[in-house]
């Protein structure tokens, strides 16, 4: 199946090899028959034959066209052995994810469309993460969960992480949280892999040197009847962060002036791959903030090189076998971007754009009413440890109310559990009780996206919020006139003492 | 997958338009993802379902070519319009596939614009809009990859948007559900009309065009390719079966 469509103009190849699960192109044309007598050819001679710039006349053999990490990820996902930006390509999905908001759509699109008996494709490649809207008494939105619960029942679906138990979170060990955190703790993110999400942070797994992209429900009813997607190779734009980190810096403030400096178009339809010394020496968790923000700029997907930080975290968390790609030498990049990570400090992005940038120390006249810290983005452990770090050093109480949201059922323990490195043994849970903050509530995306009325922490009265979630557009967190300050957890707690929007290095040298 | 059906052969993609609302879509684009530059896409050589295509050649090129028009009231908006504008997240418990939500998600869209909109797009009370066009700025559609954004603005009527660029997700799912044409302008046309000015958009080969009635001006659009005949299929599924790619009936 793969092999039927190729923008090469060398490649071209009988649809009688199609294996497409549905029965698509059952018959060829005259017309490209014959094309395909023209240029039928073997896959061998393709890779010879692949159009090259820069190839000097007179080389022969197996000559090897520079990819990148996502043009490799997609050729073997194609099971091409060769595709350039602007291929449309059949692509073979190795993960789709849904979620509670759009998995009943995307169920009904499957059964409206491929019958009300029809079977999913493979049902231990099917992930379903109830997340958006689970602790709220908004009969739709639980009822959404109910009709996850049926589905994935009838499909036998292999990983369904359900509740029942609204009441107590802990209740549920199946439940897990918010999808894309959940996902990488669970072991779905795996380096080489194709992941599609019905949800535009899907991206964040380009942290595992996956190619992760979100896709819509009917696109997603197609993934789950068919295994496949039609994808277009994305041109790569190249990120590469060097130098030491200064310690008040994180991974939210590095994705915060990227986007300050491409525009929340900057890279649409293109991918955004991370590199450079700065990029090796963050954990995963960082990488995971960096990756889930490109869709803010647009990006398709954002891909990291997996190294040993990245084996080490996927190795223990799956016995899946998976294969790590990596760009080449003489890869093509559309856009090459390079910053001294060293000389960066703390950003926000100001109301009502993740692209509004502006230093953290120039806005520190704006009087802030509450904090967030949770969601995909700034809801991980290691988010909630730097704040509770900064809580820490100050040895201050909150000025603002302070709500906390761990991302999954696994964040929320570490949460209680881990120490703080430096606090003399105490959890991120005694710190932020001793700061003033509100109790680290029941894992979900709760008040990132607004949500229902009754979500925890949504902005209901027009105020402004320092947030260490992803979106900034007006009714982002519920109030149309509400303000948000994205920002990195260590900007949020310095907010939160100081009740203005502050720059960590307060609290922090 | 539409894309694979579709030739640089301009009688075949014209002729893969539904036989009752021929259209006239002759440059090659991707359904899904867009080219800035016809170039690359001329390189595409798909293979074609001969049956199918055969006998929609056969019956549209006895047809004359038509084109797609539509009129109505423009509805104007900024640049980055954003999914939450479109239709906040409170109301994504409405489940799309379900005819009585899809009518309802219709009732909401663009209900999370800023006050700072006088005019709202649906009135409090009504279900369906009286704008057909809407006019945006760039990144239409940015955000989340919720597909109750083109869904909420095709169930409230809204047959066509015309933005100087679109969000990537958005403009695949506007096609993927053809629930609203996403058509590309040239120049921004967001600053040179206004909420309630009457409005044609005339889908035609090559050259297709926004006219405003109002101001009397007249815009040209870039031509929304392959794109087009998906939908007026009606969406990819209802596409892919016409043109014979997936099976006619399901089980």
């Amino acid at each position: 199946m793969a092999s039927v469509i190729s923008s090469s103009p060398f490649l071209c190849k009988s649809s009688s090899k199609s294996d497409l699960g549905i029965s698509s192109f059952p018959k060829s044309s005259q017309i490209s028959i014959h094309r395909c007598q023209k240029k039928s050819i073997s896959r061998k001679i393709v890779s010879v034959m692949a159009p090259q710039k820069d190839r000097s006349p007179g080389t022969t053999g197996s000559v090897k066209t520079g990819m990148t990490m996502t043009e490799k990820i997609l050729a073997r996902a194609s099971e091409k052995s060769l595709v350039v930006p602007g291929d449309n390509i059949w692509v073979n999905v190795d993960v789709l994810m849904t979620h509670d908001v759009c998995g009943p759509g995307a169920f009904g699109i499957f059964k409206r469309e491929f019958g009300e008996k029809a079977k999913v494709w493979d049902p231990e490649k099917i992930v379903v993460i109830p997340d958006h809207y689970i602790f709220t008494a908004d009969k739709r939105a639980n009822r959404n969960v109910d009709i996850m619960r049926e589905h994935c029942r009838e499909q036998n679906i292999k990983y369904f992480y359900d509740i029942t138990d609204l009441g107590n979170f802990k209740a549920n060990p199946d439940y897990k949280g918010v999808c894309h955190v959940a996902l990488a703790q669970e072991g779905h993110c795996r380096p080489g892999e194709v992941l599609l999400g019905t949800d535009s942070h899907t991206c964040t797994a380009g942290a595992f040197g996956q190619f992760a992209t979100g896709i819509g429900n009917t696109d997603a009813g197609f993934v789950l009847g068919t295994g496949k997607i039609l994808l277009k190779v994305p041109p790569t734009m190249r990120f590469i962060l060097d130098g030491e980190m200064p310690s008040y810096l994180q991974a939210k403030d590095l994705i915060l002036q990227i986007i300050g400096e491409i525009s929340v178009a900057g890279a649409t339809y293109k991918t955004m791959e991370f590199s450079g010394t700065t990029i090796e020496s963050l954990s995963m968790e960082e990488r995971m903030t960096l990756c889930n923000m490109v869709v803010e700029a647009g990006g398709k997907n954002g891909v990291i090189p997996p190294d040993a930080t990245t084996l080490n975290y996927v190795e223990n968390r799956t016995s899946v076998p998976f294969e790590p790609v990596y760009s080449d030498g003489n890869a093509s990049f559309v856009a090459d971007y390079r910053f001294d990570v060293s000389k960066l400090e703390p950003v926000v992005a100001k109301p009502h754009s993740p692209d509004n940038r502006a230093l953290a120390r120039e806005c520190k006249d704006v009087k802030i009413d509450r904090v967030y810290i949770g969601s995909c983005t700034g809801g991980k452990t290691e988010d909630f440890m730097a704040a509770a770090k900064l809580f820490h050093a100050a040895g201050r109480k909150v000025k603002v109310p302070t709500f906390l949201v761990p991302a999954t059922q696994k964040v929320w323990m570490d949460v209680y559990a881990l120490p703080v490195p430096g606090a003399g043994g105490k959890t991120c849970a005694q710190i932020f009780e001793e700061a003033g903050c509100d109790t680290p509530a029941s894992p979900s995306c709760g008040a990132c996206l607004g949500g229902p009325a009754d979500t925890y922490a949504r902005l209901n009265e027009p105020q402004v919020c320092v947030s260490t979630t992803n979106r900034n557009f007006p009714g982002r967190m519920g109030h149309k006139e509400g303000q948000i300050y994205l920002a990195s957890p260590y900007t949020a707690a310095a907010s939160a003492l100081t009740g203005r929007v502050a720059d960590p290095r307060e609290f922090l040298q | 997958m539409a894309a694979s059906l579709q030739s640089a052969n301009p009688t075949l993609s014209r002729t893969l338009a539904s036989p009752n609302k021929p259209s006239s879509f002759a440059t090659f684009r991707s359904p899904f993802l867009r080219f800035n530059s016809t170039s690359v896409a001329s390189n595409f050589k798909p293979l074609v379902s001969r049956e199918a295509s055969s006998s929609f050649v056969t019956r549209s090129a006895a047809e004359p070519q038509e084109r797609k028009t539509f009129h109505g009231l423009c509805y104007v908006v900024g640049d980055n319009i954003d999914t939450d504008q479109i239709i906040p997240a409170e109301f994504l418990t409405l489940v799309p596939s379900n005819p009585e939500e899809y009518e309802k998600l219709g009732s909401y869209a663009l209900v999370g614009l800023p006050a700072s909109y006088k005019e709202r797009f649906v009135q409090p009370g009504e279900m369906k809009t009286k704008y057909s066009i809407i006019i945006g700025g760039e990144n239409f559609g940015c955000g989340s990859s919720r597909e109750h954004a083109p869904v909420c603005l095709g169930a409230a009527g809204a047959k066509a948007v015309v933005a100087q660029s679109y969000a990537r997700i958005f403009f695949r799912n506007s096609v993927a559900t053809g629930e609203v044409y996403p058509l590309d302008s040239e120049v921004r046309v967001c600053d040179e009309c206004t909420t309630g000015d009457v409005a044609t958009v005339e889908l035609r080969e090559g050259d297709s065009i926004l006219i405003n009635h109002t101001t009397g001006k007249e815009y040209k659009l870039k031509p929304i390719g392959d794109a087009g005949p998906v939908i007026d299929a009606g969406g990819i599924f209802a596409y892919a079966r016409k043109a014979g790619m997936i099976p006619s009936a399901a089980a």
